[in-house]
């Protein structure tokens, strides 16, 4: 491990040095006044640099390598993007500022509200949410308000054991009680069981689409048909819509609301590179509870309205993430109708070629075609002794990121893999070689996976010590509070 | 508590019978299956639970599973231990690691467990699918 930051710095130097204070000081309230040094590195520019380089050249991302985190979706993220967020008109802008100055901001943001409409059938969206999850508990507040306002109670959320893990989590924090709906043998709800668990008290069905195990459910028409007999509504974890975009329209399917990952599905950033978007669609009975303020268009002026009665109030503050906004708006313009649809198509077609290679030497799951992730069980290897987790590890040093692992929890050993659209045959071809040599060595050699990695910056962690008496504060920057 | 005096589930939970008293833990498979456990959550003294349902949580490193109770009834007393230190669990799942203690309701829940020899039979077939 290398040296911190705090550890590098000595006393006397600096990276920067402050004019004399030519200002008068004012009266400061000092009613929490600081108790002593705020501790910051002492460090030389030239130093604080080498520093940063140095971490950066061990770490990992997508412009290193393959990424296949299922259900992460880390696709190429086009530098376009990110030149055009940084254009000094939208990075330069403050969410105070007149609404006569931003009209080129609110346009985007409106444009963008009617592309991700036409993109998913929805009536409605709202930009605000900041993540996935916050999408998800967005969402049941709108479910949770709409019942509310017709007098309905209703505290039951189904959630197929398929689902994201957040969702069974959003449920609960929104005060709804989680429900888990077992799926049939082929990874998909049963129309049966899940008319059977639908009731008066059922307020939402909130599944994933396609499900953790990359598979669409089949009999989508005729599970909203059941949800929608039963009174209640159908949320869809719109996170992996990376696998329908131009293919199929949630809100033609009578979905009655979702949310889409910009930063999954429309390529802008995240995982430590840039924060997260989780846009929510409504259709149309539900877009007056929409999170405000509202961007609205009035004879080519555009603006911000918070006279929204119904509304389930801010869920953020100001409007979300704004130059995420911008990337997926980009993005989204960049590709066109056309070129969103390859994309989802080339997802699904370098999932189902992944697949059928590691399917050589790793079970699948659930085989048959699956949409832009499959999940592979290493279960196989357990009579070597050897685990997921080994395999895992010694990925790293093949120098690729290992999948992600141990998820869904209703495959054992599991190797959740999304190779994404954005690799090339070469790159999945390599990915596969480097699974079926590990297949080999847990056979001929297992000591070897389970020292794996070997050529990491650091060997492998002690995660159960990490989880059970986790060190938050590095000891020489805490202070006593 | 010597796993060929208990009875198993389905759901790799152990009972050991004290009179009308079941004490409840997880078998050594299953501590195993689990790998290294770092959380458990499980119910309050006092409270009623039903044959087969979730009653507490057990979180280990890389998967999460629930607690399934064997039998019905009243749960008496919880080992607060491993609530504290989850590595007993993994160390010693069937002596120190046990979970909770359940007044029985209905003892006769206990004829659909499975006997020592049966579960050891159930885990073979486990491992040949």
């Amino acid at each position: 491990m290398s040296a911190t930051i705090f550890e590098k710095g000595m006393n006397g130097r600096s990276g920067s040095y402050l004019p004399p204070n030519d200002c008068p000081v004012g009266d400061l309230d000092l009613a929490a006044p600081r108790r002593g040094e705020i501790g910051l590195p002492r460090i030389g520019e030239q130093d604080l640099i080498r520093h940063y380089v140095e971490l950066a050249g061990k770490n990992y991302h997508i412009d290193k390598g393959m990424y296949p985190l299922g259900s992460c979706t880390m696709k190429y993220n086009p530098v376009i993007n990110e030149e055009l967020a940084r254009l000094p008109g939208f990075a330069g802008l403050h969410p105070a500022q007149d609404e006569a100055d931003v009209q080129g901001a609110l346009e985007l943001m409106h444009r963008l509200e009617r592309d991700l409409c036409e993109i998913t059938g929805m009536s409605a969206f709202s930009l605000q949410p900041v993540a996935g999850a916050h999408g998800e508990l967005t969402g049941m507040m709108i479910a949770r308000d709409w019942f509310r306002r017709r007098a309905e109670k209703r505290t039951t959320v189904l959630v197929p054991d398929s689902a994201h893990g957040t969702n069974p989590a959003s449920v609960a924090i929104c005060g709804f009680t989680p429900k888990t709906i077992p799926s049939n043998d082929r990874g998909l709800i049963d129309p049966g069981a899940l008319a059977a668990a639908c009731g008066d008290d059922t307020a939402v069905l909130m599944l994933t689409l396609p499900n953790t195990l990359g598979l669409f459910e089949r009999g989508i028409e005729r599970i909203v048909e059941i949800v929608h007999g039963a009174g209640a509504l159908v949320y869809m974890d719109g996170a992996n819509m990376n696998a329908l975009l131009g293919i199929v329209r949630p809100g033609a399917i009578g979905i009655d609301i979702m949310h889409v990952n910009l930063h999954k599905t429309f390529a802008t950033p995240h995982g430590g590179g840039g924060p997260g978007s989780g846009p929510v669609g409504v259709r149309e009975h539900l877009a007056g509870l929409l999170p405000v303020p509202r961007v609205v268009e009035s004879g080519g002026r555009y603006s911000l309205s918070d006279d929204r009665p119904e509304t389930i109030g801010p869920v953020h503050s100001w409007y979300g993430n704004f130059n995420v906004l911008v990337k997926a708006y980009a993005y989204i313009r960049s590709l066109g109708g056309e070129g969103l649809r390859e994309a989802a198509e080339n997802a699904i077609i370098n999932a189902n070629y992944l697949m059928k290679l590691v399917s050589e030497r790793y079970e699948i799951a659930y085989p048959g075609p699956c949409m832009h992730e499959f999940v592979a069980s290493g279960s196989g290897l357990k009579r070597f002794g050897v685990r997921t987790t080994d395999v895992a590890k010694r990925l790293l040093d093949y120098g690729l990121h290992a999948p992600t692992v141990y998820f869904p929890l209703i495959v054992e050993e599991a190797l959740m893999i999304e190779p994404v659209e954005t690799e090339k045959k070469e790159t999945l071809d390599h990915f596969a070689g480097a699974l079926s040599a590990i297949a080999r060595e847990a056979q001929e050699d297992p000591d070897l996976l389970h020292k794996a990695p070997v050529t990491t910056p650091v060997r492998r962690l002690d995660e159960a010590s990490a989880a059970r008496s986790p060190q938050l504060c590095w000891p020489g920057g805490c202070r006593e509070p | 508590m010597v796993p060929e005096d208990c009875l198993f589930t389905k759901e790799h939970e152990w009972v050991y019978r004290e009179g009308d008293v079941a004490v409840i833990g997880i078998s050594e498979y299953a501590s195993t299956e689990l790998g290294d456990i770092v959380y458990i959550e499980l119910p309050e003294a006092g409270a009623a639970v039903q044959q087969m349902d979730p009653i507490g949580t057990i979180e280990a490193v890389k998967t999460v599973a629930e607690l399934f109770s064997p039998v019905s009834g009243e749960v008496i007393e919880i080992n607060q231990a491993i609530v504290d230190h989850p590595e007993i669990v993994n160390r010693d799942p069937h002596d120190e690691g046990w979970f909770i203690k359940v007044r029985m309701s209905d003892s006769s829940e206990l004829d659909v467990l499975f006997s020592h020899d049966e579960y050891q039979e159930y885990l073979g077939e486990q491992e040949d699918d």
